[in-house]
């Protein structure tokens, strides 16, 4: 299955882009999907279990990916 | 109730207009503004980025949660994204109660569930041409040690 991981400021940054599509076993978790974008270029700058949303909630490391997820990687927010 | 992102300046009147109604005797503004300083560094500006769906779809949360918790619909929330300089605002919430006291307190929940939540992010620009993306867990934990 694929899922889109989105990418934001400094993962972004160390990443060198906002987006990766992912290939993913099927029943994959989020901690699987991580430990696959910290082997892309620039991924071990991401910790271990950062915050994470899935299709726009917050989810958890060993919540299950569906084929067509969007998987956002949320540094610390900092806004206001 | 109004909760967005947006990329244009912020409006504080057109924010108070929207959230005054004839049966609340008490306005609240709150606004968030560009400091010339963070941290001992002099900042000459700062770039707001958010993960617009989602903030936008917390913002909207936060807003329905503090509708029901304090018993009031007349809040408006913007939140800036964007290049923005000294004095501009990042954010303003404006919010109207029948009393002061949870009119405050309304205010107050939503700036920082704001700052808990909703998924922004901001990099400072330095007067000596440094910028660096904000890192808020990454300063409480040196401000301990």
């Amino acid at each position: 299955m694929t899922v889109t991981a989105l990418l934001f400021a400094s993962y972004a940054d160390a990443l060198g882009k906002p987006r990766v599509e992912l290939t993913l076993p099927d029943g994959a978790t989020v901690r699987e999907a991580l430990a696959h974008l910290r082997d892309f270029p620039g991924g071990a700058a991401l910790p271990n279990l950062p915050l994470v949303a899935i299709n726009l909630t917050y989810a958890r490391g060993d919540s299950v990916l569906r084929t067509g997820d969007e998987l956002a990687v949320i540094p610390p927010v900092a806004g206001g | 109730m109004r909760a967005a992102i947006v990329t244009r300046a912020i409006d504080p009147a057109a924010l108070v207009a929207e959230a005054t109604t004839a049966d609340h005797g008490a306005v609240i503004l709150f606004l968030g503004t560009v400091r010339d300083v963070n941290e001992g560094r002099a900042v000459s500006g700062i770039e707001y980025q958010a993960y617009e769906a989602m903030a936008a779809r917390e913002l909207e949360a936060i807003v329905a949660e503090a509708a029901s918790a304090f018993g009031t619909d007349a809040i408006v929330v913007e939140h800036r994204v964007g290049r923005l300089g000294l004095g501009e605002a990042s954010v303003g919430i404006a919010v109207s109660h029948a009393h002061r006291a949870p009119a405050y307190e309304v205010s107050r929940f939503v700036i920082e569930e704001l700052k808990r939540r909703v998924p922004v992010w901001k990099r400072e620009e330095y007067a000596d041409g440094d910028r660096e993306w904000v890192d808020p867990t990454r300063r409480h934990v040196e401000a301990r040690s």
